[in-house]
């Protein structure tokens, strides 16, 4: 029977010739990543195994979550997550500044994860490394302890879902639009336990900033994973850039899915999802008018310099709206540069939007614009359950940077088109 | 593991953010952890939940963020035993690997109600609604998964075992 490619990555990694979903199986690791957050509770529960790390190479330690650190308790944190670095030798430690950002940007960009490549990382957006044709899936810390001791972790073998892209993407639509459309069609419990496979014509049409943002919310969907094809663009980002040797996978034409789920892409148009969930999701077209407060433009789903691109764009030559704080937010270091050097940092600034260092920062509620009681914002991050960005009753709108940098100039909720 | 406590009932998709908001997430000690479950949607939880209570919830509890610190936060609080119709995958397996058992029995979830109280079996599964009368038969824990909730979580198992 043939597989898919969650399976083959899984199947490879466990040293067996093949699984089957529901199967329970131990895999070797290629990559263990934690964060400034969920790395200091695995040092303990590391520290209880009482051995050192598997492998100081395959281990990435990013602070990006409380950073630059904005508090003393959070300073404390981070601090330990450094000592431990230095302690145990770690070579992916990524110090604020430098080469730094948010982790799940910083990770493909410095080739650390690739294709036919396991990763776990203690966040769940660890997924995002589907998109450049790995198996990645967020853990809890206890995992992550016993992946950083062992290089090791247990996994039940998903089903799959396969999302079947089809048709041409239009000018306006990008990554988010394809990802929330996908959320609002099956829910936010609709990959429970299961691997969304991407394949079909349409693939070919997404950048690879549209995998990240895609591969990204596989979570808010349920999945385990999200995973994306090995093709020409991808082949094209890898080389050069993954040191390590790295395998592809592609499914086998008989391979079994529990479901399939088919986009058009030519028929998407700019959507939002609504609060409380990343699966409430509806046209801007149909939305009628919503006044918003703060736009946040950033975050692990779309903080890279494509995201960037489009909305400086959009701004350039236009105010933010009085009435709107918008607040950009490159996901790393190099991201920062090269948006420096195309000139959209100076677009931002002379909009009027305020241009932060690469950290998480508002996306869960953390610093650097913090929500009040009555205020809504349409945010580029990936969940707006209650009070992620702030108060409980403050209200989160999910968009793309299309969407996000419209609804700054106009304040309230927007597409592209209506800006003069 | 036998246990019997009162209920406390939540909804669907009761996500790790509303579990333990994020602005707590600056301490990963248990008590303080407990000390905010559930703030933003049921502010007497913290205050009121007794040792040995129950938690049960709708559908695809857990949901959200990978953050351990849910799961310790509910089980720092003195409850022994999650009920949900179904759990988000991330938070089943923390559940697991800290040694909070978490018992998934689908639509069955809705004939318990807030305050009920539930003489549990965790390691049988075997939930009796003492309120109510009902009996509900959780899925069972898949092979060694049983073994790592035996030892009371995968660092003590690892220990034991020595590897995966
Ligand atoms: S940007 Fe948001 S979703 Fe991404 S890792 Fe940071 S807090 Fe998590």
């Amino acid at each position: 029977m043939g597989m898919n490619m969650t399976e083959k990555i899984l199947a490879r990694h466990a040293g067996i010739p093949s699984v089957e979903p529901g199967q329970l199986i131990t895999c070797k690791l290629d990559m263990v990543l934690a964060n400034d957050i969920t790395a200091p509770p695995a040092i303990k529960e590391f520290e209880k195994v009482g051995r050192p790390v598997f492998d100081r190479t395959k281990i990435a330690l990013v602070p990006d979550h409380f950073t630059p650190n904005k508090d003393m308790k959070t300073a404390a944190l981070t601090k330990s997550v450094r000592d431990f670095a230095k302690q145990q030798r770690i070579v992916n430690y990524f110090e604020v500044g430098h080469d730094a950002g948010i982790e799940h940007v910083i990770l493909p960009e410095k080739g650390l994860v690739g294709p036919g490549m396991l990763t776990i990382g203690a966040d769940s957006h660890t997924c995002t490394y589907g998109a450049v044709n790995g198996f990645a899936t967020g853990v809890g810390t206890t995992d992550l302890a016993v992946g950083m001791a062992t290089g090791e972790a247990w996994f039940k073998v998903p089903a799959a879902i396969k999302v079947e892209l089809t048709g041409r993407k239009p000018k306006n639509i990008n990554g988010k639009d394809v990802i929330l459309t996908l959320i609002g069609m099956i829910g936010v419990d609709g990959a429970l336990y299961q691997s969304l496979e991407f394949a079909g014509d349409g693939v070919a049409e997404l950048s690879m900033a549209d995998r990240f943002t895609i591969a990204n919310m596989a979570i808010e969907a349920g999945g385990k994973n999200g995973i994306f094809p090995f093709d020409a663009q991808t082949k094209a980002y890898v080389e050069g850039r993954v040191q390590a040797p790295y395998e592809p996978v592609a499914p086998d034409a008989d391979a079994q899915y529990a479901r399939t789920v088919t986009i058009d892409l030519a028929a998407l148009t700019p959507v939002v999802a609504f609060p409380h969930l990343p699966g409430n999701t509806k046209r801007v077209a149909d939305i009628g008018r919503i006044d918003i407060q703060q736009v946040v433009i950033g975050s692990c789903t779309n903080g890279r310099l494509e995201d960037l691109a489009i909305a400086a764009a959009i701004l350039k030559g236009h105010k933010v709206h009085p009435d709107v704080r918008c607040i950009v937010i490159p996901g790393s270091q190099q991201v920062y540069l090269e948006a420096l050097a195309a000139g959209y940092l100076k677009t931002f600034v002379e909009a009027g939007a305020a241009v932060s260092t690469p950290t998480c920062g508002p996306c869960m509620g953390g610093h650097m614009g913090i929500l009040t009681a009555g205020e809504r914002c349409v945010s580029t991050t990936n969940r707006n359950f209650r009070g992620r960005m702030g108060h409980v009753d403050s209200e989160v709108y999910l968009a793309g940077p299309h969407v996000a940098a419209a609804s700054a100039i106009l304040g309230r909720i927007a597409v592209p088109e209506e800006v003069e | 593991m036998e246990v019997k406590g009162k209920v406390w009932r939540y909804g669907d998709n009761i996500d790790t953010d509303v579990i333990i908001p994020a602005r707590y997430l600056n301490s990963f000690d248990p008590a303080e952890l407990a000390s905010h479950c559930m703030v933003d949607i049921d502010e007497t939880f913290a205050q009121k939940v007794q040792p040995g209570d129950l938690m049960v919830g709708g559908k695809n509890f857990g949901c959200g963020s990978s953050r351990e610190h849910a799961p310790i936060a509910i089980k720092a609080s003195g409850v022994p035993v999650v009920i949900a119709a179904s759990f988000a995958r991330i938070f089943y397996r923390n559940g697991i690997n800290i040694g909070l058992p978490l018992l998934e029995i689908g639509d069955a979830v809705e004939k318990i109600n807030a305050g009920d109280v539930l003489q549990v079996d965790t390691t049988a599964g075997i939930i009796k609604n003492l309120t109510t009368g009902d009996t509900f038969k959780a899925h069972p824990l898949p092979g060694f998964v049983q073994d790592i909730a035996r030892a009371g979580g995968l660092i003590h198992y690892i220990k034991e075992k020595g590897s995966l």
